[in-house]
């Protein structure tokens, strides 16, 4: 059932994807691509429709409309066959609390067919990793939230998967557990394991994302990588200069030529521009001819947030 | 796709079956709800409609059974998915590449094993402490692991509406269990009930379960075993349908 041989290398292929609850469309004709070997981010804020998506994705909910296919096999004709490339990390859903950390293991490698070997052999190296293997025998329900997420790690990837789908991985957890499976998640990434993120940490995003979507209200209003994202939204590029002493007079600065706007915080002036380099360049130059003196000059391009906001709807300034 | 294909996808399918079946016995067996439903229920029944009445061993001992095997069978299924929907376990099993059928045939397995096992309980007692003896023992075990098949259907079939909450469903379990067992002809042989329970006890899976057991202890079966036989059939495969059907439908409610 692979549809064609020029998709192996698209492990996701989204056409057109649309799911309404009665009267709401919670996403809406939406369409991308995810090669293999990416970190592909899927950001939105809450409602926007991302945790939908992955779950017509993993097969939880059937689309009302569209078409999507995982490693070539189509979500609704072949959803089983799709599923065998998948595994997910769900936003909310949970481990078996009753059981212990290895039965939770292996249960979910059973599932997938696994053999017994290798499921045990994996199985021991993954609690190693995520830090869990002194804790193999406790009942889950003993685990920190922290720890039950590195659990569900854990159970994703003793199946082997080829897609990895997280559904808000580090929501709400302690520093080192976040910070431990953004770290694993780039080496697993390093070992050639596509994953799809859905997040709304923005730093989390710009951080480790090959590329991201952006969602807002179903539909999808931008998909590139952080830095191009970053750049497209030229508006958003200030300098930022902290003067010793006096500022030059503010009208000053906001006639130098590319100046969109000023903005100021006690003593650090943002000049936001669409051409930072000339703007840092000439405002040097008022400073000068007034007799005043730099103390801090930088060129800043717009943060993943800055971005995010632009385009899901609190970027106002624009 | 070819034969040998098929049949690897329907052994990975039913090796899927077979660990739910697993999980739940290592999760649900000795849960609360199970206990106080499957076990403590028949007991109750039995010793209320026992104690301080003349009824002879042969006409209690087989109620018991079949009363047994009914609550216990048809116990695990309203507790499992319910549970798991709560517990948010529930999006995770749907999301593997086992399918919603393998997934609610291990749910059935589970409720099958359960009651035709704890159903030996009052076969054995039944044996030891009265007089009761069991004539044909095949039709016994056949009464049995037939019944079980079907009430266990009945538990997975209940347990379809989208309750976030188990005690719900249980309460519901509970409307449709406790009214089929007083029409089955358990305390009371059908041919001995009134007329109109006459006519509503042939819609009762329960009464060709119980009409087996009582055979198999020497009673002259209300219907013929063979269509005792078709009919707990004929009842598993369309509960197990309708089941499939309702979770399909109801499959991303209450995540």
């Amino acid at each position: 059932m692979i549809n064609e041989a020029a998709e192996i290398e698209t492990v996701i292929k989204v056409n057109g994807l649309t799911r309404r609850f009665g009267n709401l469309t919670a996403v809406d004709d939406i369409s991308f691509q995810v090669v293999r070997g990416e970190i592909f981010g899927f950001l939105g804020p809450n409602g926007a429709g991302k945790t939908t998506t992955v779950r017509m994705l993993t097969g939880v909910i059937e689309p009302t409309i569209g078409s999507a296919t995982i490693q070539g096999y189509d979500i609704r004709k072949a959803s089983i066959l799709s599923r065998e490339h998948i595994a997910v990390v769900p936003e909310q859903a949970n481990v078996y609390l009753d059981l212990s950390v290895w039965r939770n293991l292996m249960l979910m490698a059973e599932l997938y067919g696994i053999p017994r070997d290798r499921r045990v052999s994996s199985g021991e190296r993954l609690l190693e990793a995520l830090g869990l293997l002194k804790r193999k025998d406790s009942k889950a329900r003993e685990l920190s939230k922290g720890l039950k997420q590195r659990l569900m790690l854990c159970a994703a990837l003793v199946t082997e998967p080829e897609v990895l789908f997280l559904d808000e991985p580090t929501s709400g957890l302690d520093v080192q557990s976040a910070r431990l499976i953004r770290k694993i998640v780039r080496e697993l990434n390093a070992d050639g394991l596509t994953i799809f993120i859905t997040t709304h940490n923005m730093v989390e995003a710009g951080d480790i994302c090959s590329r991201v979507a952006i969602i807002d209200k179903g539909v999808i209003v931008a998909i590139d990588t952080p830095g191009n994202l970053r750049s497209m939204v030229r508006k958003r590029q200030y300098v930022e200069a902290v003067f010793r002493e006096h500022a030059p007079p503010q009208e000053k600065m906001e006639s130098i030529p590319g100046v969109i706007r000023l903005e100021s915080d006690q003593e650090v002036f943002r000049l936001y521009t669409e051409a930072p380099g000339s703007v840092a360049t000439l405002l040097g130059v008022l400073t000068d001819s007034l007799g005043l003196e730099l103390e801090q000059l930088n060129t800043r391009k717009p943060s993943l947030e800055d971005v995010f906001l632009y385009y899901t709807g609190d970027g106002g300034i624009e | 796709m070819s034969a040998q294909s098929d049949g690897k996808r329907w052994r990975r399918q039913l090796h899927g079956s077979l660990v739910i079946l697993q999980k739940n016995v290592l999760l649900y067996y000795l849960k609360p709800p199970v206990l106080i439903f499957g076990v403590l229920f028949p007991v109750f029944f039995f010793l209320a409609f026992k104690m301080g009445r003349d009824v002879s061993p042969s006409g209690v001992v087989p109620g018991m059974v079949a009363m047994a095997l009914w609550f216990t069978a048809s116990a695990i299924g309203p507790l499992v998915t319910p549970w798991e929907r709560r517990a948010k376990t529930w999006e995770r099993l749907i999301s593997t590449p086992i399918s919603l059928r393998a997934i609610l045939a291990g749910d059935v397995l589970s409720g099958f094993v359960f009651g035709s096992t704890v159903s030996v309980i009052p076969v054995i007692l039944g044996l030891l402490l009265t007089d009761a003896h069991v004539t044909n023992l095949p039709l016994l075990v056949g009464g049995i692991l037939a019944g079980a098949l079907t009430f266990a259907s009945l538990g997975v079939l209940l347990s379809t509406p989208p309750a976030s909450s188990p005690s719900n469903i249980m309460l519901l379990s509970n409307l449709v269990r406790l009214p089929l067992l007083f029409v089955s002809g358990i305390f009371v042989p059908i041919d001995q009930m009134p007329a109109w329970a006459g006519w509503v006890a042939p819609l009762s899976p329960l009464s060709y379960a119980s009409a087996l057991i009582r055979a198999a202890y020497g009673s002259v079966p209300y219907f013929p075993v063979w269509l005792c036989f078709l009919m707990l059939l004929l009842f598993t495969t369309v509960m197990f349908a309708a089941s499939c059907r309702f979770h399909r439908m109801y499959r991303a409610k209450g995540l």
